[in-house]
């Protein structure tokens, strides 16, 4: 499956994963108390420059986060009714550029690269006994198999409103729930005979991200 | 807790709950007729089984692993979002609260031995599912959106009866997986 990343080769793209993660903690820290609508608007300005400045693929980008803005602008309305439109627009703008940039940082940064600027704040959890190579195994399994158990569950569906004429809802989660245990006892299978995920030593593949 | 469960198969059924909660949120909301057709998504029910199946410690790191996968970039979220964006949200309240409400889900589901599954289960999903989750969203939405805790609390009230609908589901799936698969339910090994 593909995440929100995308393809490219802007500035943003070739900065290291590590800098833009700091830089969005400080913006953010930085954005959070502000509360001057002259401030907020040309901070908006400011991060709206940094999409034009990726192109227009970024810019198409955006409306992925139509139900942000869409639960903002309730929020808005909210504010409105418990009468201070000022506080409400602080509040949409601040926290418009705040999930603008740290979207920003999801454009342009890969998964692996991600992975590793994000080394060091797992070193803690690598002490507790979580090796890289086991940590790397979980999230490729977590890839591989959210979009097939979704898959299962809209077949599911289909064969539920085929018996029935209605969707299934949740009467279906019982059912995917078994047929994701079972998936989990055969892939447990699978590593146990391949002899563990620990002796399977040598280079880690890499964590590519996998056309579905 | 199952002698057979090594660590490797931990890991797994980890990483296949972790899964589970992004197919759950990538399935189609649907609408409760009750409430006027508001969408809800079947994704906190995920959070709800992770802790009650598997137990505190798994059960979490089912939830951890889930949610860094979608601070990876994964558009595993309900609706299709995901990266770090989601983080800044009004919502991340809600989502700090997820590992913590499987945890307590495991916690309830552990102490609640002798009563029977699905009361055991019911209790734990409403307990760690809706008492701990809105503990975390409510102050969440309120500190992101500078409403007052009390504003929060009343804009939240519109999850209420999906999440309610929620927990029945959570009791309802644990007994029917139990009756298949016994050993899935780690919590009354």
């Amino acid at each position: 499956m593909t995440g929100v990343y995308l393809e490219g080769r802007s500035w943003l793209h070739r900065l290291p994963a590590w800098i833009k993660l700091v830089s969005l903690a400080a913006m953010s820290m930085l954005l959070f108390p502000v509360t001057d609508l002259g401030l907020l608007l040309g901070a908006l300005a400011v991060t709206l420059g940094i999409y034009a400045s990726l192109g227009r693929s970024a810019l198409a980008a955006l409306t992925a986060l139509r139900p942000v803005f869409l639960l903002l602008v309730c929020l808005l309305l909210f504010h409105l009714a418990l009468g201070s439109l000022a506080s409400g627009l602080v509040m949409l703008l601040r926290l418009v550029c705040l999930v603008l940039l740290a979207s920003v940082v999801s454009l342009t940064t890969r998964l692996d690269d991600m992975i590793d600027a994000l080394a060091p704040v797992l070193r803690p959890a690598e002490l507790l006994g979580l090796s890289r190579r086991r940590l790397a195994l979980a999230i490729a399994l977590v890839l591989r198999f959210a979009p097939q158990l979704a898959g299962a569950g809209r077949q599911l569906g289909e064969a539920y409103r085929a018996r029935t004429g209605r969707g299934g809802g949740l009467r279906l989660v019982a059912p995917l729930a078994l047929q994701a245990l079972n998936t989990a006892d055969h892939v447990a299978e699978a590593i146990a005979a391949r002899g563990g995920v620990d002796p399977l030593a040598g280079d880690p593949a890499p964590l590519t991200r996998r056309p579905e | 807790m199952s002698k057979t469960m090594t660590a490797d198969r931990s890991l797994v059924h980890i990483a296949i709950y972790a899964a589970m909660i992004g197919a759950l949120g990538l399935l189609p909301p649907f609408s409760l007729p009750m409430l006027g057709g508001v969408p809800i998504t079947a994704q906190t029910l995920g959070v709800m089984l992770a802790g009650t199946m598997l137990g505190p410690g798994r059960g979490a790191l089912a939830v951890l692993l889930f949610l860094f996968v979608v601070a990876l970039g994964m558009p595993l979220l309900a609706g299709g979002r995901g990266g770090l964006g989601v983080f800044a949200g009004p919502s991340v309240g809600f989502l700090v609260g997820w590992p913590i409400g499987a945890f307590v889900c495991g916690l309830m589901m552990r102490a609640m031995r002798a009563a029977s599954t699905f009361t055991a289960a019911l209790v734990s999903a409403f307990v760690g599912g809706i008492l701990v989750m809105y503990a975390f969203g409510i102050p969440g939405l309120s500190l992101m959106t500078d409403l007052t805790l009390g504003q929060a609390a009343f804009g939240v009230l519109i999850y209420l009866p999906g999440d309610t609908l929620k927990v029945f589901a959570t009791a309802v799936i644990v007994r029917a997986v139990e009756r298949g698969r016994p050993d899935a339910v780690l919590t009354r090994q």
